[in-house]
């Protein structure tokens, strides 16, 4: 990462007195409902004066269930369940879920449907970066970025709601594809971001990139090394910010990202400004990606946007009255009545978070046996206590909002 | 280290000859199930061994077979290599009124919420967790909720009978 902290001050930590016993401390009640916790957590500070001593999370006010519920619906009714996880992106929730499916299945997805994957994966990464990037703006006191991004967040849902027909939780697309193709209306809302995108992040970067309020509330406010940061499992963007390179989009390739040529952005010190100047730069790149799908696009034959498995991708309503094997196909997905293969398998998509897993066992039956998320905020939120421990209380704020704890994703 | 699971096997058998029960490949994942007490010394041996070098823990789970009497509840760990990015599973089966394994945080800090969301769902108990009580549901929850007796709907009520749908 080029543009960190040249000339910027360093920040130290506060120092905790050893003898911890003979000091009182006081309590305070972070949560569960507070405005600058953007979510349902609650956090137990033990606090000395401003400074934190110690503190306690409490997870699971939003537990729903999902694990359960899972086990009890056909797998394409297990979509909507991954929109509640991170739905601040909800798409790579789903895309991620059709994309395990098909690995069970061994489906081959038709590469113009990859692609079209992949403008929804990264345009749904940077709606999810730029509301995480614009927040710890706000919570360090700058609302005029946050208001100014919304509006680009704005367009991707215009995008969403034009491909799917609904914007925050999208159940975009079904195992095989997507429902429809792309219309011209998305596509001419695809280009105009692509061309007005650019100039606003661009904007927003010179709000607060090197703006000293914010480098000097952000730069050593709740850092952790790299390797705390493995041992806690950290993945995406906070692991990275340590400087750790990995992305599951490079490591382990999933619907055709190997084709493309993007750079991997990594930090220095794990702290606030670098998991903000990483999330930044992997807008960059999500943009890149964009238009390079774009070109890959028009280059191949237009009105394939999904693949042929008429087992388990609903035929159109026309075919169901005017064709038997349509009806039958129509009448087996809808009831459940299809086999699903046999098999254990673990499928990992770059979430906003990070490494968003499935780890779906299949018995024959109609639903998954078991299906285990692996939600990359439930794994590094509980370093959380680490990571604020002899900070000030205003830094804690601003630490978890650049760490983008989702409480959906959180809590399941 | 091309193919991964024939080094793992034979490194495994050669250090732990007893406690490897099988070990095979599912689609893409190299899979190896071990006895329940080796399964911290495995990992530890795969986290220190310059070769293998597994030193990320991905996910850790719990599941439950009620019909294998004897293995009913089960802990699968995913580790991964990542210098080398090569991904491994580890599975322990063990009985239900068994339901102890030792705790994995001693070498993961990020086993810990994992492992008590895996009390919290399947009632198996990590010796010598630091702070082992449920994360998800309240305290003072009854049963376990992802085991697959526990009902999904409420069992007081009478008038929804899900006999005909699901499992």
């Amino acid at each position: 990462m080029e543009n960190t902290k040249t000339g910027a001050i360093k920040q130290t930590p506060p120092v905790v007195p050893e003898k911890l016993e003979e000091k009182q401390y006081s309590i305070l009640n972070l949560g569960p409902t507070h405005p600058a916790t953007h979510g349902v957590f609650q956090n137990i500070l033990k606090m000395d004066g401003e400074i934190i001593v110690d503190s306690e999370p409490t997870v699971g006010y939003i537990h729903r269930a999902f694990e359960k519920l899972a086990e009890r619906r056909p797998y394409y009714q297990i979509t909507p369940i991954t929109d509640r996880l991170n739905y601040c992106s909800s798409p790579i929730n789903n895309i991620g879920w059709h994309t395990t499916v098909e690995k069970l299945l061994q489906v081959e997805i038709p590469k113009r449907v990859q692609y079209l994957r992949i403008i929804i994966m990264e345009l749904s990464r940077i709606a999810d970066h730029l509301v995480c990037n614009s927040v710890i703006g706000v919570d360090a006191g700058a609302l005029t970025g946050f208001v100014y991004v919304f509006e680009e967040r704005e367009h991707i849902y215009e995008i969403f709601e034009e491909i799917c027909g609904s914007r925050l939780t999208t159940n975009i697309g079904r195992i095989g594809g997507f429902e429809r193709d792309f219309s011209d209306a998305a596509w001419t809302k695809i280009k105009r971001f692509v061309t007005e995108f650019p100039k606003v992040l661009k904007e927003f970067e010179k709000l607060l990139v090197r703006n000293r309020i914010f480098m000097d509330r952000t730069i050593g406010a709740g850092a952790i090394s790299a390797e705390r940061a493995l041992n806690y499992g950290f993945t995406g963007p906070n692991l990275r910010a340590t400087g750790v390179d990995y992305d599951v989009r490079v490591f382990s390739p999933y619907s055709g990202y190997e084709d493309f040529d993007f750079k991997i952005p990594v930090g220095t010190n794990g702290d606030t400004y670098d998991r903000f100047m990483v999330r930044e730069e992997e807008i960059w790149e999500s943009f890149s990606i964009i238009k390079q799908a774009i070109e890959k696009i028009e280059k191949l034959p237009g009105g394939v946007y999904h693949a042929d498995v008429p087992e388990f991708y609903l035929p159109p309503k026309e075919e169901v009255y005017n064709n038997m094997e349509a009806l039958i196909y129509h009448f087996k997905i809808v009831m459940g009545e299809t086999d699903i293969p046999k098999g254990e398998i673990y499928h990992s998509v770059e979430g906003g978070n990070g490494e968003l897993g499935f780890y779906l066992v299949s018995d024959g039956g109609r639903t998954p046996y078991r299906l285990h998320f692996r939600r990359p905020c439930f794994i590094y939120y509980q370093a959380f206590p680490e990571m604020i421990r002899g900070n000030l209380l205003s830094d804690a704020i601003v630490s978890m909002s650049s760490l983008n704890v989702i409480a959906g994703e959180l809590d399941a | 280290m091309e193919d991964l699971l024939p080094v793992v096997e034979k490194k495994l058998r050669d250090k732990f000859p007893q406690d490897i029960l099988t070990a095979e490949m599912m689609r893409d994942f190299p899979v190896i199930t071990v006895k329940k007490d080796k399964i911290i010394d495995v990992v530890k041996y795969l986290y220190d061994d310059p070769e293998l070098q597994f030193r990320f823990l991905t996910d850790l789970c719990g599941i439950h077979f009620p019909d294998n009497t004897g293995q009913e509840l089960g802990v699968i760990y995913h580790l991964h290599n990542l210098p080398k990015n090569k991904r491994l599973r580890l599975r322990i089966f063990f009985s239900v009124n068994d339901a102890v394994v030792p705790t994995l945080t001693t070498v993961f800090s990020s086993a810990n919420w994992l492992e008590r969301e895996t009390y919290d769902f399947y009632g198996i108990s990590f010796k010598g967790h630091p702070n082992l009580k449920r994360i998800m549901n309240v305290d003072d929850m009854v049963g376990f909720p992802l085991r697959k007796e526990f009902p999904l709907e409420d069992p007081n009520r009478e008038d929804k009978d899900d006999k005909m749908f699901g499992r």
